[in-house]
């Protein structure tokens, strides 16, 4: 399915703009026009991390006329491994300005914008209402149905790219001619079964596999060139090294773009797609300890047993004194539970605390009433107790 | 009547770290009752428990996905091919 251009060419490319883009103008399917379509685009991406980065950056060199930038973080040390449009010197800025000092490098005839703000239900209709096309670069499933629900009541094609560990899935869902992200996806997974790259590690160049085929599509969508991923999902294996397709089928019974929808506004995205399961809050209420009651515990030698639920690559890179590991899914699956002590005060701990919430449940539920969690987990710990040990 | 079915990052710890693994049954239902024997837990992570699809949860029978075939309830046939895929959020 071939879909027509997206946006209207702009008047004309200058002398510069025509030596600039000479490779472009000089494949019959791109040509002049295809490069003044690109000079009167205007593009949002949500996120400058890992799949914003190569995303931004190639947008901005194909001549993208305007791009918008959402993001309200800052640059971290942990984020140079793939988020290649940050360098060593912008550790500890905003990334948003970070982004756009390397766009305006790579490309000063394109006009940047900049958003710095959490996009959420009250802001996300006005952002996006300035954009042809959106461009998903961002980290959580709260987010990605808000902009995909805007999307679909905007009417704008959402160029969607999602990566974990060796694993990338990208496509285009644009409700007026194919499927939406409810289509494929018509409910999150509850909270805490699928991990995010903070918790499960993201191989750093599959940003740059997937935010590539994200700009791709952008690129045909907005020229109206090829075949655009449509109602089709590519499916990544970086250690196949395969990509495969499978079908994307439009929902009649979609919430937001079937026959009868249900949801014909934007939501409370948080709630929807919840952080911590309602059993994990409830079991974490008044069994959350801080840092320094633990370490006040070990001090005094309170008879303590610190269970580690993070994976064993993890408890290597750093680990709270006396713990020992026990991974999330030995409670979950079963016989984790019989080696637990019957005498000792049970402190449980993860990265930053969703997990070990989440194992509290279970161990509630099987009596283990006394049992506790640390709050922030080793994160908060190292921040608190052990500053000079490394967070990741 | 031998399926290949791949498995997902996510629940490569129920299969020992296998990324396809060999099932049989006439349905989707019978074939994930059959992995169930030998990769115990990975049903409940595909299956509510009321026999339906988890929402959150795709699974294609060669390139279809099969909330639009007949669900649980769909036919397999000798040398077709399953692929379950999670919803992932990284970015």
């Amino acid at each position: 399915m071939s879909l027509p251009p997206l946006v209207e060419p702009a008047a004309e490319l200058t002398v510069d703009e025509v030596r600039r883009y000479s490779r472009h103008l000089i494949i019959p399917d791109v040509g002049m026009a295809g490069q003044k379509r690109l000079k009167n685009a205007k593009v949002l991406c949500v996120g400058a991390g890992g799949l914003g980065s190569p995303a931004l950056l190639y947008l901005a060199a194909a001549g993208v006329g305007t791009l918008g930038i959402v993001e309200f973080d800052e640059v971290d040390e942990s984020n140079l491994q793939r988020q290649v449009i940050h360098g060593q010197s912008d550790v500890g800025r905003s990334k948003a300005e970070s982004a756009r000092d390397s766009v305006q490098e790579i490309n000063p005839y394109t006009r940047v914008i900049l958003h710095q703000e959490r996009l959420d239900s009250s802001n996300v209709m006005e952002i996006f209402a300035g954009y042809d096309l959106i461009v998903d670069g961002t980290d959580n499933f709260a987010t990605r149905y808000l902009v995909n629900d805007a999307c679909v009541l905007l009417n704008k094609p959402y160029v969607w790219g999602s990566i974990y560990r060796f694993d990338g899935q990208a496509s285009v869902f644009w409700s007026e001619h194919g499927p939406c992200y409810r289509c494929l996806y018509p409910e999150p997974p509850p909270p805490g079964m699928v991990p995010s790259c903070a918790e499960g590690g993201v191989l750093g160049v599959l940003c740059a596999s997937v935010g590539s085929i994200q700009v791709t599509e952008a690129i045909k969508v907005l020229t109206g060139t090829g075949e655009p991923l449509v109602g089709r999902l590519m499916i990544y294996d970086a250690l196949e090294m395969t990509y495969r397709q499978v079908k994307v089928r439009k929902d009649p019974e979609c919430a937001v773009c079937g026959k009868n929808p249900s949801v014909t506004e934007l939501i409370d995205y948080e709630a929807f797609c919840g952080v911590v399961s309602e059993e994990a809050q409830e079991a974490a209420r008044d069994a959350t300890i801080t840092p320094r009651q633990l370490k006040e515990w070990l001090d005094t030698g309170e008879n303590v047993d610190i269970i580690d639920v993070r994976e064993p690559n993890e408890y290597e890179i750093v680990s709270i004194p006396g713990a020992r590991l026990v991974p999330k899914d030995e409670f979950l699956m079963g016989n984790a539970l019989q080696g637990l002590p019957q005498d000792k005060k049970i402190v449980l701990h993860c990265k930053t605390g969703v997990r070990s919430a989440e194992v509290l449940a279970v161990l509630k539920s099987a009596g283990f009433s006394d049992a506790v969690h640390l709050g922030g987990g080793v994160i908060g710990w190292v921040n608190q107790i052990e500053p000079e040990k490394p967070v990741y | 009547m031998a399926i290949e079915v791949r498995i997902p990052t996510i629940l490569r710890s129920y299969t020992d770290g296998a990324k396809a693994v060999q099932g049989t049954g006439g349905t989707l239902g019978e074939l994930f009752a059959d992995l169930e024997t030998r990769h115990p837990g990975i049903r409940e992570r595909l299956v509510e428990e009321d026999g339906d699809l988890r929402r959150f949860v795709n699974v294609y029978l060669n390139d279809e996905d099969v909330r639009f075939l007949d669900g649980i309830s769909t036919g397999l046939s000798e040398g077709d091919s399953v692929t379950i895929l999670p919803a992932v959020a990284g970015g």
